[in-house]
């Protein structure tokens, strides 16, 4: 028997990758270090984070969390920067504005309803049954955070139960558009002459409701939030019409909606806030006044409306003219193709545009301010017309800029998710 | 239902104009035309009703009146007796001027960041992915109220030029001034003889261009790769600069200074009482104000172009890239010759839109006291003459101008730049 | 499904709209709340605080008439307002008075369509500066930069002094007082002009208000006032003459203290029983309760004491009675007699 040559029968260990190869040094020649000149932008750029975070987060950290007024901070010898006091103090200000202790549970609950509210449209693995409650949630939401009898909202929403019996009805009598006409005016004086008188009546009756809170007392990220979550839910039906005329080949209604989009579009917000605040009235029979709120609310959605209509004209653009002449093929009429074919799909794909009309109106509720309503900037000023807090710059401005850098971040990084959903799917 | 009865070309019917597709459309044009009508007479019919009930009738006569305020930048000549009509021209030659420097500034940044952000330096990237994120999620009001609230903290004051031991100097071999009440720099004052140097840097201008047409035609027919900008650089500086000297200099330079008497009184004697100022009349003042208005426009619109630049980039086939780099060409020259020309056509529809909503941003400009048309047309003039209706009314056709004259011009250029389909 | 939004407010707001009535004091009464402007923010004249309850002396002539109409002196609701919103939310009915560190002038008299009810703060614009600088008087500030804060006389005014005196200035506008401040204190301008009142306010918040000063020279009258809308008289009168009560009261001896005890019952000065409604009918003759003087007084005390507890010399503002002293003690504080 002679001897096998030598036959390895164990495979040896796999050795550890010479040092430079591995782990983070590696990582850092092939990312960091990988030439010459990229070194040195990279020394820089460390240099630059060091620097920052050396000139900003000893002023950060200061024990001032207690502080009672900027008085106190002075001169405390261990307080050498921030006085976030003046965010203990102030926290329930900035966030709900002048709205009464006892009711914050209200918006609170009105915020979190409305995130219930818009999951289904925004996370379409979530039952449909839920659109139901995104349909009431506008009433629900309004009533909840004025308050005063519910009888208000319900009847307001009873005008839709109302064209609704009244279409269906006409519709096997009359034809489908006289029923149409005659639905949509019966609701209208319903709206306009009904609601007013009966809604009172069921109160006297049985008043049902909770506290009425005046919109003068809304502040702070609250306001922002109110408005531009009106601003956008009141705008898109606005600017879905609007994208229609646009489209439309009928001369007078695409020069119509043309000319108020290219003007809305062409003049900055704040001088619609200053219409706002200045003309509104006048342009309203005498004797009638808004609040400013409402007022601001409306030219919000104005404004937003322009730049609603030029995202769904995108959607729309963006949809195969197959998809058209399919409906047309099909025998579909205008509103039927456009209810059941068209706008399902164009508003699918014009969810991250709508998210980003957001997110820009959301940031632009801060102009509110330069016209004197008190939402986290303009507290700012009332906040340091105290004697308290005299002086205070900066805690404020980190503070908001981190609350709102906070909520359109989130906001920003789920259209982005959305986006990338799209994309795959097409 | 009445279509089906009717067999078309019968008597006309008025319900046919309902239901006649013929019709329909003109019936439904005319209802909407008088709905307007009828919507803008009736918000009219108010407005004249509140004017009466106020006693107060539209009226433009306030715009020839003294404005009875002063205006610190003024690009033309204004007094406080010049008249409302005139601080509202100075207004808006502000806001232009802001918006010009504010777009240049801004496609300078975000083209960079975009580009750096799809860096292979992940450091590089990171911070530019920050930087993305931190300004275009901050309300650009708080960024333009921050930027100067931070300029003026922590630049130098003018009294900390002051004195032996000042604790700040003068840059740049002592001609320029970075206050914080702004940067002097040298101002330029032209005498005889700088007309032909004039001409001669226009001249060099037209050469560039004729020289950029020639160069590329080179390039197509014999394939030679020019260092065109270092020879457009020569071109644009070096014949102006000969003439500079041949001329004996005919262009003075007024250098910014601390006025006399905030150093010296009549003795030679250290001044100590009385203003420490940079002299008014001493080279040109760029204003902390625009500086800050200008930096946080631009630093706020950046973010959006650079991530409208990756996204054009990203866009761009990797396999052209790819194909770039197996004729052998280098990084830069990838990204200059095949990607950036390619990817422009997708950056400049977001691109116009960015720049409109700066100009518009830029009516921001009362939060830092930039007295652009917003500030004195829409701002004190308002406020002194009480005319709202009037002011808001001129305000919103200056801005609508503005914007539909920037879309003109950026979609002339677009078009001109358009993939032309064959 | 979204249609619904909009329809819904436009009808919710339908029947929020409110419809005003021809006079002030009806709406106010059937309201039962006096809606007031005031400033978004001013040391000593409005601010809310932490609980979100406006103080202030501007805020304390609001309450002070609320309580004279309505009894309560938190019957009212506080509008701030913006110096470029402030006239049209009056003329608009949006507020039933002003009380907002507003000026009386001529033009806004006469041109803007508005009733100034008188006087409660008598002001004037002056300059402060820092003390190193070494200026000793208004006349050496040839050059200087200056900030200001837009939408108010003062700039019309600076303007105007400047150019008598042939002196230049950069103007440095700002919107709001506080961020002036920040800018003056940040060196960003040399001296930093408004009304006195406001000068004196900002210089006692400062981390260090020795090392400032206001300068001497008082360059224009400020009289500073509540405002009512034009051609509602009645109104005017009320608060007219509810501002005279809280003076009258001062010079008369009548305080926050006291006023119960003294309206319950006539005493021997005639002038307080008509005053406080023991006596003849004042109070019926503006349409008012009886007592509606002892009502505004009781709120916060009289003009004397307001001022102690908004802007007085106890207060961080720290201002001296200075003009708005007593006529009977050198200012300028006078009212017609209650008759």
């Amino acid at each position: 028997m002679s001897q096998e040559p030598y036959v390895r029968t164990e495979m040896l260990e796999e050795q550890p990758a010479p040092l430079g190869q591995t782990g983070i040094s590696k990582w850092m020649r092939e990312n960091l270090f990988s030439s010459v000149s990229n070194s040195i932008i990279s020394g820089l750029a460390i240099l630059v984070v060091v620097f920052m975070l050396y000139e900003f987060l000893p002023w950060m950290l200061q024990p001032s969390w207690g502080a009672e007024n900027l008085r106190q901070c002075y001169d405390d010898p261990n307080i050498n920067g921030a006085c976030w006091g003046i965010i203990r103090d102030r926290f329930n200000q900035l966030m709900f504005g002048f709205y009464p202790h006892a009711e914050q549970w209200r918006p609170l609950l009105a915020f979190a309803l409305m995130l219930v509210a818009i999951a289904p449209v925004l996370f379409d693995k979530l039952p449909r049954k839920m659109m139901w409650f995104s349909a009431v949630y506008p009433f629900l939401g309004v009533w909840l955070l004025w308050g005063g009898s519910i009888w208000g909202p319900l009847m307001v929403l009873a005008g839709f139960v109302i064209g609704y019996v009244v279409n269906k009805v006409l519709a096997n009598v009359a034809g489908n558009l006289i029923a149409l006409i005659v639905a949509v005016l019966a609701t209208l004086l319903w709206w306009l002459y009904g609601v007013g008188y009966v809604s009172e009546m069921l109160t006297g009756a049985m008043p049902v409701g909770i506290a009425e809170v005046d919109s003068d007392n809304f502040g702070g990220l609250m306001l922002s939030i109110t408005i531009g979550v009106s601003g956008i839910a009141l705008s898109l039906p606005l600017g879905i019409i609007l994208a229609l005329g646009r489209q439309s080949d009928m001369f007078i209604i695409k020069v119509l909606s043309v000319g108020f989009i290219e003007f809305i579009r062409g003049v900055p917000l704040i001088t619609l806030l200053f219409v706002a605040s200045v003309l509104l009235g006048f342009f309203l029979p005498p004797d009638v006044t808004f609040d400013l709120i409402l007022r601001v609310i409306i030219m919000v959605t104005i404004f937003a409306s322009a730049y609603m209509a030029e995202v769904i004209r995108g959607g729309l653009a963006a949809l195969p003219t197959g998809q058209y002449e399919a409906a047309d093929a099909l025998g579909l009429d205008y509103w039927q193709s456009m209810r059941l074919i068209i706008m399902p799909q164009a508003l699918k794909i014009s969810i991250p545009g709508i998210v980003g009309t957001f997110i820009g109106l959301f940031k632009d509720t801060t102009l509110v301010s330069i016209i004197g309503l008190l939402d986290p900037v303009g507290l700012i000023v009332s906040i340091q017309g105290t004697a308290d807090w005299n002086g205070v710059v900066w805690e404020l401005f980190t503070f908001i800029a981190l609350m709102f850098w906070v909520f359109t971040f989130s906001m920003s990084r789920y259209s982005m998710y959305l986006e990338n959903k799209l994309k795959t799917t097409h | 239902m009445a279509m089906a009865d009717q067999p078309a070309g019968k008597s006309f019917r008025l319900s046919m104009l309902l239901y006649d597709t013929r019709y329909r459309s003109m019936t439904i044009q005319i209802i909407m035309l008088a709905a307007f009508i009828a919507g803008v007479a009736w918000l009219l019919d108010n407005m004249y009703a509140n004017l009466a009930a106020a006693n107060k009738n539209p009226d433009f006569t306030f715009l020839s009146a003294p404005a009875g305020y002063d205006i610190n930048q003024r690009l033309v000549e204004y007094t406080s007796q010049s008249t409302n009509a005139r601080a509202w021209l100075v207004g808006l030659l502000n806001t232009l001027l802001v918006a010009f420097l504010g777009c240049i500034i801004a496609t300078v940044i975000g083209i960079s960041v975009g580009v750096l952000r799809l860096s292979k330096n992940w450091i590089v990237a990171r911070l530019m992915t920050v930087y993305i994120e931190i300004f275009r999620n901050v309300p650009v009001l708080l960024w333009i109220a921050f930027l100067n609230a931070i300029l003026s903290e922590t630049l130098p004051q003018p009294k900390d030029f002051k004195g032996e031991d000042a604790e700040a100097t003068m840059s740049l071999w002592n001609t320029v001034i970075i206050s914080n009440r702004g940067v002097f720099i040298p101002e330029p004052v032209f005498l005889s003889g700088s007309a032909i140097m004039l001409y001669v840097f226009i001249a060099s201008i037209v050469a560039i261009f004729a020289f950029g047409r020639w160069a590329s035609k080179d390039q197509e027919t014999t394939g030679r790769i020019l260092p065109t900008f270092w020879i457009k650089l020569a071109i644009l500086i070096v014949p102006t600069l000969i003439v500079y000297f041949v001329m004996g200099q005919p262009v003075d330079w007024i250098l910014p200074a601390f006025e006399g008497r905030g150093a010296f009184d009549a003795n030679g004697e250290p001044y100590t009482k009385g203003i420490f100022r940079i002299d008014a009349d001493s080279g040109i003042n760029i204003r902390r104000s625009l500086i800050a208005l200008c930096l946080a426009l631009s630093l706020y619109t950046a973010a959006f172009i650079a991530e409208a630049v990756r996204a054009g980039i990203m866009a761009i086939n990797k396999g052209q890239s790819e194909a770039a780099g197996a004729l052998g060409l280098r990084q830069n020259r990838v990204m200059s010759l095949v990607v950036l020309p390619q990817a422009l056509r997708v950056i400049i529809p977001p691109l116009i839109s960015q720049y409109l909503n700066l100009t518009k941003n830029s009516s921001l400009a009362i939060a830092v006291g930039y007295m652009d048309v917003t500030g004195t047309l829409g701002g004190i003039t308002l406020n002194q003459t009480g005319r709202a209706l009037e002011c808001i009314l001129l305000l919103m056709i200056t801005y609508l101008t503005i914007s539909l004259s920037i879309s003109m011009v950026m979609n002339i250029y677009n078009n001109s730049v358009k993939l032309k389909e064959r | 499904m979204k249609k619904s939004v909009l329809l819904g407010t436009i009808a919710a707001v339908g029947v929020m709209a409110g419809v005003a009535s021809a006079g002030t004091l009806d709406d106010v009464k059937a309201n039962g709340v006096l809606k007031c402007g005031v400033s978004t923010g001013l040391a000593g004249f409005a601010a809310p605080d932490a609980n979100g309850r406006w103080e202030g002396f501007d805020v304390a002539v609001c309450r002070a008439v609320a309580a004279a109409v309505l009894g309560d002196g938190d019957a009212v609701q506080f509008v701030p307002l913006t110096t470029k919103v402030r006239f049209t939310a009056l003329n608009s009915g949006e507020i039933d008075m002003l009380s907002r560190v507003t000026t009386w002038t001529f033009s806004r008299d006469v041109d803007l369509g508005l009733t100034f009810a008188g006087v409660n703060y008598y002001d004037g614009q002056g300059f402060m500066v820092r003390k190193d600088l070494g200026v000793a008087s208004a006349t050496e500030l040839d050059g200087a930069t200056i900030c200001i804060t837009t939408g108010t006389t003062t700039e019309l005014n600076l303007a105007d002094y400047f150019r008598a005196n042939g002196m230049s200035y950069e103007p440095v506008p700002i919107e709001t007082n506080a961020e002036a401040q920040q800018q003056y204190l940040a060196g960003a301008c040399d001296v930093f002009t408004t009304d006195a009142s406001a000068l004196a306010a900002t210089r006692a918040t400062f981390e260090s208000p020795d090392e400032h000063m206001v300068l001497p020279e008082i360059i224009s009258k400020e009289p500073l006032g509540p405002v009512v809308r034009e051609g509602d008289e009645p109104w005017g009168d009320i608060v007219r003459w509810t501002l005279n009560a809280l003076i009258t009261a001062e010079e008369k001896g009548v305080t926050m203290g006291n006023v119960a005890e003294m309206g319950a019952a006539a005493g021997p000065d005639p002038e307080i029983n008509r005053l406080l409604g023991t006596e003849g009918g004042l109070g019926a003759m503006l349409g008012l309760e009886a007592n509606w003087a002892a009502n505004a007084i009781a709120v916060g005390g009289n003009y004397g004491e307001l001022f102690e507890a908004n802007v007085g010399e106890a207060t961080p503002i720290g201002l001296s009675r200075g003009l708005n002293a007593l006529w009977t003690q050198g200012g300028l504080i006078y009212t017609p007699p209650f008759r």
